[in-house]
C-alpha cells in the first residue's frame, strides 16, 4: 500500500457510480493537501463539462457527475487532461484565507482528557496545552460534518492514535487530538479522539448568511483562556470571541 | 394555516424528508433527503405532481388530520392505514377530506412508510431544502401536536395506484467497486459476494450493519489509511470486519476502508430491510451500473403514466351512498323529444 513509489501519485480511481477522486498521495503532507485544493480550484474554473460537485478531502480532490445525463468516460479523460497540465504539487494555497484566534479552555472537567492526551504525548498538562495553543495549525479539510475542519500538523509528539473506545458524545465546540490532527467539532458527537479543550464558537450555523465559518486553508490558534473568561464567551454569541484577519 | 396537517400522536421515527441538498459535500454536509427515495418518486407519481417535500415514517407512523381537503399518497414501506376507522390502500392516493382522522399503524413489511401530500409539504427551509438532516442538526423530529403546512395543489384525481416492485425483505443488491476495493484481496473481494447478510437490528437513516453468515472481513489497509470521501451506498467495514452500508444522512468522510458501493438503484433495497432480512452482494462493473442507472431513470420517468385507478370492492367503501353510481337515467322520453 503505502510502499508505492512516488509515480504512482496523483491517481485517478472511482467512487461509487457517479464520483471520480484525484489522490496525491496516500499519507497526509502539506503540498498533497495543497495540490487537492489547487486542483479543485482548476476543476471549478475548467473542469470538463458535466461536473456537479466537487470538494476536497486532506490529500484528495473529489467530483461528482450525471451518469445519465453525462458521458462519464470524456469528463475522466478531461479530468486526466486537467491534471496533466501542471505540477499540482507546487500550486499555492487558495486565495481569501483567513487566520483565526479561538478562545479555548484547555482541560477542566468541561475537557476531561487533557491530561490523559499529554501523557499519550510523553508531555506534562502544562507543556501539552503550550504545545498545542502555539501551534498555529491549518485547516486541511472540512468534514464528517457541517462545517467541522481536521486541523494540522501539531508536532510529530501528538501522533497518538485514536482511542480503542468510542467517547459517548463530545459537545459543540469540542477540540479533541489524535494523529497529529486536532478536530473542532461542529456538532454534538460521539468520537475516538481525545477531548484537550473546549472553546464557545459555533461552526455551523444553517440560519446564519454564512452557515460554515471556516474553509479549507483557514489558519487556526487557540488561544489558553481561564474558566471565567470562558463562561463569559459562552454568552457572548455564536463567534464565542473567535476572531479573523486576512492573511492571503 | 387551515391548509395543513395536524399531527395528534406521532410514531418516535417521523421527519419530513425530500430528495435532499445537494452541493454541500465540501462543508462536511452530506445530501440526507429520503431513506427510500423511489418512495417518494412513487407518491409524486400517485399525485400527479413533481417529487415534494413528504412526510417519512420509520417503522410507525402516528394519527393525523387534515385542516381542509388534502390529498394524499401512502407509498414505500406498507403499514396499516385507516381514514375514520375505514382501511384504505397502500401504495395509492385518497382523499382525506377536512376533519377526518388518518391512522396509520406500524410497518407491516419494510421499514420506511412514505406520506406525500397534494401539493407537498410547505415547512421551513433551511440551505435550500426542507428535509431534516438529524445528524447535523438540521430540522427536527415531528412530534404530536405539530402542524405542518401543505402548499396549494393543483391536482384533484385520487383513487389512484402504482404496481411497484419487490424491495422490502433485502435480496440481491448490485454494487462497484470504488476507490479502496482493491484493500481487499481478491478472494476477500469473492467471499464477500458468496456471503449472506443478515440486517442487523441496528441501522438509522445514517447507515445499517450487516452481519455476515461467517468471518467478518480484512483489508490489508493496516490502521495508516487517511480519512476519505464517503458517498451514500458505500460499504465501510470496521475495525471487526463487519460491513455498514451507509444511506442518505451518512457522514461526509471516514477511515474505516470501503469494499465497494451500492447502486443508487439498489439503495431503497437496504434501506427498507427490515431487521433479520437477508441481503446478498454482487459486483457489476461500471458500465453495466450505468446501463442500470439508465433504465431505472427511465422507468422511474414512466412511473406516472403507470398510475392507474384503484378497482375497490363495494364493501370497502364506506360511503358507499354518497356516490352518484348510475348516470344518465331519465324520464325515458327524452329520445322521442329531440
Amino acid at each position: 500500500m503505502s510502499e508505492a513509489g512516488a509515480n504512482d501519485w496523483p491517481k485517478i480511481r472511482t467512487v461509487g457510480v457517479d464520483g471520480l477522486l484525484v489522490s496525491f498521495g496516500d499519507r497526509l503532507s502539506e503540498a498533497a493537501n495543497r495540490a487537492a485544493l489547487a486542483f479543485r480550484g482548476a476543476l471549478d474554473r475548467n473542469g470538463p463539462e458535466g461536473i456537479e460537485e466537487t470538494s476536497t478531502s486532506l490529500v484528495s480532490t473529489y467530483l461528482r457527475y450525471d451518469p445519465i445525463a453525462g458521458d462519464p468516460e470524456a469528463i475522466r479523460a478531461g479530468v486526466a487532461e486537467l491534471l496533466g497540465d501542471k505540477d499540482w504539487y507546487a500550486e499555492a494555497l487558495p486565495e481569501g484565507r483567513r487566520f483565526w484566534r479561538i478562545p479555548t479552555l484547555y482541560g477542566t472537567d468541561l475537557a476531561p482528557q487533557l491530561e490523559e492526551a499529554a501523557e499519550a504525548a510523553g508531555m506534562t498538562a502544562k507543556e501539552a496545552v503550550r504545545s498545542i495553543s502555539e501551534a498555529r495549525v491549518r485547516v486541511q479539510t472540512i468534514g464528517f460534518a457541517p462545517g467541522q475542519p481536521y486541523l494540522g500538523a501539531l508536532p510529530e509528539a501528538w501522533n497518538i492514535p485514536r482511542q480503542s473506545q468510542l467517547t459517548d458524545q463530545v459537545p459543540v465546540g469540542a477540540l479533541v487530538v489524535a494523529v497529529r490532527q486536532l478536530v473542532l467539532f461542529s456538532v454534538s458527537t460521539p468520537t475516538g479522539w481525545r477531548h484537550i479543550g473546549q472553546t464557545a464558537v459555533k461552526l455551523f450555523r444553517p440560519d446564519s448568511d454564512t452557515p460554515f465559518v471556516l474553509r479549507p486553508g483557514d489558519e487556526v490558534q487557540f488561544d489558553p483562556v481561564d474558566r471565567a473568561t470562558f463562561e463569559n464567551l459562552q454568552q457572548s454569541g455564536p463567534d464565542g470571541g473567535a476572531t479573523s484577519e486576512a492573511v492571503a | 394555516m387551515s391548509r395543513a396537517l395536524i399531527v395528534h400522536q406521532a410514531g418516535p421515527g417521523l421527519t419530513v424528508q425530500d430528495m435532499g441538498r445537494h452541493g454541500y459535500l465540501a462543508f462536511g454536509l452530506s445530501r440526507g433527503g429520503a431513506a427510500d427515495r423511489l418512495a417518494l418518486e412513487e407518491g409524486a407519481a400517485l399525485l400527479a405532481q413533481p417529487v415534494l417535500p413528504a412526510l417519512e415514517m420509520a417503522g410507525m407512523g402516528g394519527e393525523f388530520e387534515a385542516g381542509e381537503d388534502i390529498r394524499i399518497a401512502l407509498t414505500g414501506a406498507p403499514m396499516r392505514a385507516s381514514i375514520d376507522g375505514a382501511r384504505v390502500a397502500w401504495n395509492a392516493s385518497h382523499l382525506l377530506p377536512r376533519g377526518a382522522r388518518l391512522s396509520i399503524g406500524a410497518v407491516e413489511r419494510g421499514s420506511y412508510g412514505y406520506l406525500s401530500v397534494g401539493g407537498g409539504l410547505a415547512c421551513e427551509e433551511r440551505l435550500g431544502a426542507q428535509s431534516a438532516h438529524l445528524a447535523a442538526g438540521l430540522g427536527a423530529r415531528i412530534v404530536a401536536g405539530d402542524r405542518l403546512p401543505v402548499g396549494p395543489d393543483k391536482g384533484d384525481r385520487v383513487g389512484m395506484t402504482l404496481d411497484v416492485g419487490g424491495r422490502l425483505d433485502g435480496g440481491a443488491v448490485r454494487i462497484v467497486e470504488s476507490l479502496q476495493t482493491d484493500f481487499f484481496a481478491p478472494e476477500e473481494r469473492a467471499r464477500f459476494e458468496a456471503t449472506r447478510f443478515t440486517r442487523d437490528s441496528r441501522g438509522n437513516r445514517m447507515g445499517v450493519r450487516m452481519v455476515p453468515d461467517g468471518a467478518g472481513f480484512e483489508s490489508e489497509a493496516g490502521l495508516s489509511v487517511l480519512s476519505e470521501i464517503i458517498v451514500p451506498g458505500d460499504i465501510q467495514v470496521t475495525g471487526d470486519g463487519t460491513p455498514f452500508v451507509l444511506l442518505a444522512e451518512s457522514q461526509t468522510t471516514g477511515g474505516y476502508p470501503r469494499i465497494g458501493s451500492v447502486l443508487p438503484t439498489d439503495l431503497p433495497r437496504v434501506a427498507q430491510a427490515p431487521a433479520g432480512a437477508t441481503i446478498t452482494f454482487s459486483f457489476v462493473d461500471l458500465a453495466t451500473a450505468h446501463e442500470i442507472e439508465r433504465r431505472e431513470a427511465t422507468r422511474r420517468k414512466g412511473l406516472r403514466g403507470a398510475a392507474r385507478p384503484l378497482v375497490r370492492a363495494p364493501q370497502d367503501i364506506p360511503d358507499l351512498l354518497s356516490y352518484q353510481l348510475i348516470s344518465g337515467v331519465t324520464a325515458g322520453d327524452d329520445l322521442e323529444e329531440a
